[in-house]
């Protein structure tokens, strides 16, 4: 996995509740077996028309959040389906961090699982940055884990929680399996106390 | 102390526990399908691991199998790549597979609960937001991503934080034709579908004790709608009755220790909740969603809501965007809405008391000429119990299609989807934008209201479904 320390990006502004992973990822899209290359799908019934051509009204085709890496989003996002693929295509089309009020349990945990960073701010910071994102031509944040910080050039700076392990495997990018495993002796022993 | 339900069953589980970590928490059953675990299988591969318990985890096929007939090959070449990719891996790793050919499939919470898989006390986890079903037996069960689904595969365990607790007390004598599923729909109305985030809800009170465990199932079934990371119902002699003589349950006398084990792990009288919240159902309507999330509901003898109306503004954002997507006007009345399709079937309402209820609805009735109307069973048994009851004739002389099992157009992963602009009266438990397929448009209800308005060609009140039929 990846390491997340310090990410200063473009970003992009998703002013709305409740988006599913069934947004983020459509279902037709699900058949693939690998991890990769589900960038291209990302959002596709909302980027495209039924025509399959581009849909100009949709937030994140406007010109302004080309190349954005970091998503703003509404409350609950992320909810419905337990789909690993929704964080997989936010990351593999270039995200490494969504802030947003609140997520839904799965989606949160499935960011964690690959290096990309949920943050949660309050429903007034994150209609703050809405505006911003509004006012400020190229809007850009930096979001530094190690000191759980977001802030902006106009000198805005917002402080966020991640609870210290979860924290401690992103700067680290560690594997959790690995870590898990070398507490073999006590998954063998609960075993083993259970037969 | 005195603990809930949960948390027994999570103390129970702890592997290990370092001090603001989360706790390495053991899994019981880990329920395995083709779409949210090949990567999981390759990521194994990759680091040369092993599945560390193969007789605790059990792999079956459905998200994207076809529904027409079990003796064709499956036409879309990449769903059968996942298919086959999940028969290969279950082969190499030595998983119990309940495959296309097998007399046992069905949607993975179907047939876990159908062979005794599903236990009282166990922690239950699959790669399916909708894992929460298997808490109806006093069990913690949740859905989790493919990382994690790799992770259990590997360690046989979790890293979890523990969640907060919130009871939902439900309470009162459902009249004839509202069911389970108007009671879940309503709570999520009712709460929001982040009501239950951070959460895990056990259900009590008197309407939850009479319910029938396929009741019981559909209400736990949708607590993630709700946001709630697992529901659960404390089990009692209707769930011990209902596991009795299952193929993977013990029996004789290893049955009695297993009861005496179940048997303690209701919640302590004195324990405490997080969160409570009470909800009298006496004289609840059917319910219908109207929206694009299913905390968008209305009674059947309601109108669609005016946006203006929602108190805060991202609420009346999304009501407009979804009466948008919907093609409804505020003020419609609910009756007034006319479907062109109906599906009766998903982990929410495919079992057989579902198929039942459908089928006293649709008996000496035909679905009207402009519905496409299709009854999707939950398993193989269930077909089978449905076909030697009776009910799959029923269907088809009613003019219903009567399908194989799998999740279908629930999620509409396999060729049977909506096509852009149709509305759908549907028992499964999403109503997202395109979630039956693209542009399709979902209303979520109950498999007596969807069987009722495949016949009237529009929704009508079950409860006066005698009079008008």
């Amino acid at each position: 996995m990846k390491p997340f320390t310090v990410h200063r990006g473009i970003v992009a502004a998703l002013n709305r509740a409740n988006v599913d992973t069934d947004q983020i990822i459509p279902k037709q899209f699900l058949k693939r077996i690998q991890r990769t290359g589900f960038g291209e799908f990302l959002f596709y019934d909302w980027k495209h028309r039924l025509d399959g051509s581009i849909n100009p009204d949709f937030e994140l085709n406007q010109p302004q959040f080309a190349g954005a890496t970091i998503l703003l989003a509404g409350t609950n996002f992320g909810c419905g389906s337990s789909r690993e693929h929704a964080p997989w295509a936010l990351l593999d089309f270039g995200f490494r961090c969504i802030i947003a009020p609140s997520f839904s349990d799965i989606f949160f945990n499935n960011c964690l699982q690959n290096g990309m960073l949920p943050v949660r701010l309050t429903e007034t910071e994150v209609a703050q940055l809405f505006e911003l994102c509004k006012t400020t031509p190229g809007f850009s944040l930096t979001v530094d884990l190690t000191n759980q910080r977001i802030s902006d050039e106009a000198g805005n700076d917002f402080r966020f929680d991640m609870d210290a392990f979860r924290r401690h495997c992103l700067l680290n990018g560690l594997d959790e399996i690995g870590l898990t495993n070398q507490f073999e002796d006590h998954i063998r022993m609960y075993e083993q106390s259970r037969i | 102390m005195a603990r809930t339900l949960y948390q027994k069953i999570w103390d129970n589980h702890i592997v290990h526990q370092s001090s603001g970590e989360p706790a390495i928490l053991y899994i019981d059953c880990h329920l395995v399908h083709e779409v949210t675990s090949p990567q999981a299988f390759a990521g194994l591969r990759m680091a040369a691991r092993k599945v560390r318990r193969p007789d605790l985890t059990y792999a079956t096929v459905d998200h994207n199998v076809p529904t027409w007939s079990r003796s064709l090959p499956i036409t879309d070449p990449v769903a059968k790549a996942q298919v086959d990719a999940l028969v290969r891996s279950c082969a190499e790793f030595e998983i119990p597979l309940y495959g296309l050919d097998n007399p046992n499939q069905g949607i993975v919470h179907v047939i876990g609960p159908e062979l005794g898989l599903t236990q009282p006390g166990m922690t239950i986890v699959c790669g399916d937001s909708h894992t929460s079903t298997h808490g109806a037996f006093g069990a913690l069960a949740f859905g989790i991503g493919t990382s994690e689904v790799e992770h259990v595969l590997a360690t046989q365990c979790l890293r979890q934080f523990p969640s907060k607790t919130m009871q939902i007390q439900i309470n009162g004598k459902l009249r004839t034709g509202v069911t389970a599923k108007d009671v879940i729909l309503f709570i999520i109305r009712t709460i929001g579908t982040d009501g239950a985030t951070g959460y895990v809800i056990e259900y009590t009170g008197a309407t939850i004790a009479d319910f029938s465990m396929e009741e019981r199932m559909t209400v736990c079934n949708m607590s993630i709608e709700a946001g709630a990371r697992a529901g659960m119902i404390g089990p009692d002699e209707t769930t011990f009755a209902y596991l009795k003589n299952r193929v993977m349950v013990p029996q004789g006398s290893e049955f009695d220790e297993a009861l005496t084990r179940w048997k303690t792990l209701a919640t302590d009288p004195d324990a405490s909740f997080d969160r409570q919240v009470d909800f009298d159902v006496s004289a609840l309507a059917p319910q219908v969603s109207w929206g694009t999330s299913p905390g968008m509901v209305t009674d059947v003898t309601g109108t669609i809501p005016d946006p203006a109306s929602f108190a805060r503004e991202e609420q009346r954002r999304s009501a407009e965007r979804a009466l948008e997507y919907m093609g409804l006007r505020p003020g419609t009345r609910v009756q007034d809405i006319g479907i062109d399709r109906v599906f009766i079937g998903s982990c929410t309402n495919s079992r057989i008391e579902d198929l039942r209820a459908a089928a006293r609805t649709a008996q000496h009735k035909h679905v009207n000429s402009r519905v496409h109307a299709m009854v999707v069973p939950g398993s193989q048994r269930i077909k089978r119990q449905a076909e030697e009851e009776g009910l799959a004739d029923i269907f088809r002389n009613a003019g219903f299609e009567w399908r194989e099992s799998g999740c279908s157009m629930c999620l509409g992963m396999n060729s049977d989807t909506l096509n852009p602009g149709e509305r759908c009266a549907s028992t499964s438990n999403r109503n997202f934008e395109g979630r039956q397929g693209r542009n399709g448009r979902t209303h979520l209800v109950s498999p007596a209201m969807a069987a009722a308005a495949a016949i009237a060609g529009h929704f009508v009140d079950v409860r006066n479904w005698e009079e008008t039929a």
